[in-house]
């Protein structure tokens, strides 16, 4: 999501769609109606509409499990990240997911499933009480349906400059295909159509690594090329340049890699935002839902065949240098945030074009449809059942949910047409929204591994982890200075930064929460039973055989990252 | 879920037959009647093996996710 604002800065590709493209887009918004209709059949308690009726297989949770994080501001930001910082990105695929996605499967998963909580808020009202719930509720549904009006803005703006197409028409056709197959079914339709997006997305992109490594001769091909193309630069290492903040393009240091980016973001984001969690906690058992969590973490691990490769095969075979936004406007320019679709544009012709384009708005709409159905179980669960009505029957809150799909489309709408007015609200939300749920991270992890941590620590742990955040923000935006000071160095870029502010804001949480916890009464551990580790019985795995034991898939995983990581080392 | 919908995996090999004949229908026109200005690399057709390759996977998934199979 930070790459969101910097992609929305310029881009002037046109791609000419033809007929045959056109049908390959309509079919697909017939397809996710027809589908929300026909799924409204299944979809009358709460625990169908909320959580998918808890019915899910392990493939399909592991796929939109997935497949919710992997929007196409996601993919065309780090492909054009790629091409200005090289495979040096794939972090955000690999060090910055596996772990966290591992430690989801096999750590924490137990304790969501095992206390048969609707969302994660909802965990910390179990484990905290109503003040730690609250907090994290009301921030959550007010970022959830902001990041869902940018997401929506974002596509607009795309769809603009690289198809031509009207800003308002996108919104609102888009908008009102989500609000319709959401409003009709729920998570469960939201579920479908993210698992649909994923083989778009993998077919509708991987023509670009297909063809650009045949037209490169290869691997080997391709980095003579780019070493050709630019030479003294190095695009092609993931750590050897980390050893100091100058030595690679991005002004990071490995330290900002591992503790920042690989521990703050990326456990706060895989094991607490309820955008994700939400998909795996809709499987039939936990078992199913862990081994859905590992599948995910594979095909996240997978992504950068067709998001980093695309950025590298763009430095090697795009006959002309893609420029920097503050450059963009000059005449023939074409900058970074092009990579992507002009690599689409050299490749893909009538049909497989419109594949591609197609991949690109079920990423948009399947991003706004996981919003949406997170904001609404934590409206409905974690807002208006506990604060403003407590006893009313399933079908009332199923209505509410309904009723608050529409409605979280609509604001999502109106937010969009705010950033259009404010663009500077998007970078602002940027900053909000990633650094909401690192504090998040803390306060829950230290919940479920310490039995110690107080309700009163959960509380001021994540308002602490929050104002931390906030507070460093405005330091550096008001005496850019601080820079050095929070990054470690006057030459971080953006993503650097972001890294390093994870990482205070993570050590503020987590000391605020000791010390609290140090001072304040515990829970009495019998109320702690099912949250807490210690407290909570194991899942017996003895009857199942090795290869249907998570741990074992996990492990593989694991290796294949470490490999990875040594591969391109 | 006590009633049971037809799976995703059934609509999702309806959508790759599909989009797999259009892609591949597509190709072949083209391969015969060559536009002014090609793509990189269009001695390869990849549009054939592409198309090809999805209506063949979507026609697998049809066969194995069929409604009335899954009965």
């Amino acid at each position: 999501m930070m790459l969101a604002a910097w992609f929305l800065q310029a881009t002037n590709t046109r791609l000419s769609l033809g007929p045959i493209d056109l049908t390959i887009i309509v079919v697909y918004f017939a397809l996710v109606l027809g589908l929300g209709f026909y799924l409204k059949k299944f979809t009358h308690t709460g625990e169908e509409f909320f959580m998918a009726g808890r019915d899910m297989t392990a493939s399909i949770a592991g796929l939109s499990f997935i497949s919710a994080n992997l929007g196409s501001l996601e993919m065309m930001g780090y492909a054009a990240a790629t091409y200005q910082y090289g495979i040096l990105v794939a972090h955000a695929y690999w060090i910055a997911a596996i772990p966290a996605i591992l430690f989801l499967a096999l750590v924490m998963l137990p304790f969501y499933y095992i206390c048969k909580t609707h969302s994660v808020p909802g965990y910390l009202k179990l484990r905290y009480g109503e003040g730690a719930r609250s907090l994290s509720a009301i921030s959550f549904a007010v970022m959830t349906i902001l990041m869902s009006g940018i997401n929506m803005y974002s596509m607009a703006i795309i769809m603009k400059v690289i198809l031509g197409w009207d800003i308002h028409f996108s919104i609102w056709v888009s908008s009102l295909t989500v609000a319709l197959y959401v409003t009709a079914g729920g998570l469960l339709s939201a579920i479908f159509n993210e698992v649909l997006q994923f083989f778009l997305i993998w077919i509708g992109c991987g023509v670009i690594p297909v063809v650009g490594l045949i037209e490169t001769g290869g691997w080997a091909g391709m980095v003579h090329r780019i070493q050709t193309n630019f030479p003294g630069q190095d695009f092609i290492h993931m750590w050897r340049t980390t050893g100091s903040f100058t030595g690679n393009p991005m002004g990071v240091h490995w330290t900002g890699i591992v503790f920042g980016w690989g521990l703050a973001i990326s456990f706060g984001y895989w094991t607490t935002d309820f955008l994700v969690v939400q998909r795996v906690m809709a499987a039939k058992d936990l078992r199913s839902a862990q081994l859905g969590t590992i599948i995910g973490g594979f095909f996240k691990m997978m992504v950068p065949l067709i998001v980093i490769l695309p950025g590298l095969l763009a430095l090697a075979v795009l006959p002309f240098h893609l420029v920097p936004e503050s450059q963009g406007n000059l005449p023939g320019a074409h900058t970074f945030n092009e990579a992507l679709p002009l690599m689409l544009a050299r490749y893909c012709g009538p049909g497989l074009l419109g594949l591609g384009v197609t991949a690109l708005v079920a990423g948009f709409m399947s991003g706004m449809a996981g919003n949406v159905t997170a904001f609404t179980t934590v409206w409905t669960y974690d807002i208006y059942k506990p604060l403003l009505r407590k006893n009313a029957s399933d079908a009332h809150y199923v209505a509410m949910g309904r009723w608050c799909s529409l409605v979280g489309v609509f604001v999502s709408i109106g937010t969009a047409y705010l950033v259009m007015n404010f663009s500077s609200i998007i970078v602002y939300a940027q900053a909000v929204f990633v650094f909401f749920i690192v504090p998040m991270f803390g306060t829950v992890i230290l919940g479920m591994l310490w039995k110690r941590t107080t309700p009163a620590a959960g509380f001021w742990g994540l308002l602490a982890g929050i104002l931390t955040s906030f507070g460093l923000w405005s330091w550096v935006k008001l005496d850019p200075s601080a820079l050095q000071l929070v990054a470690f160095s006057e030459h971080a870029k953006d993503m650097a930064e972001n890294v390093y502010r994870a990482m205070w804001t993570l050590i503020a949480n987590v000391l605020v929460t000791v010390v609290v916890s140090l001072f304040t009464k515990p829970k009495p551990q019998g109320e702690l039973r099912g949250l807490v580790y210690g407290l909570t019985d194991r899942v017996a795995e003895g009857h199942f055989s090795f290869f249907q034991r998570p741990i074992v898939w996990a492990a593989a995983v694991a290796l294949a990252f470490v490999a990875l990581n040594i591969l391109f080392w | 879920m006590k009633q049971h919908f037809i799976p995703i995996w059934f609509f999702i090999g309806s959508l790759l037959a599909f989009y797999g004949v259009l892609v591949l229908a597509s190709a072949i026109y083209e391969m015969f009647v060559p536009p002014a200005h090609p793509v990189a690399m269009s001695g390869l057709h990849i549009g054939i093996w592409w198309g090809g390759g999805m209506l063949m996977l979507g026609l697998l998934y049809l066969l194995r996710f069929w409604p009335k199979r899954m009965k």
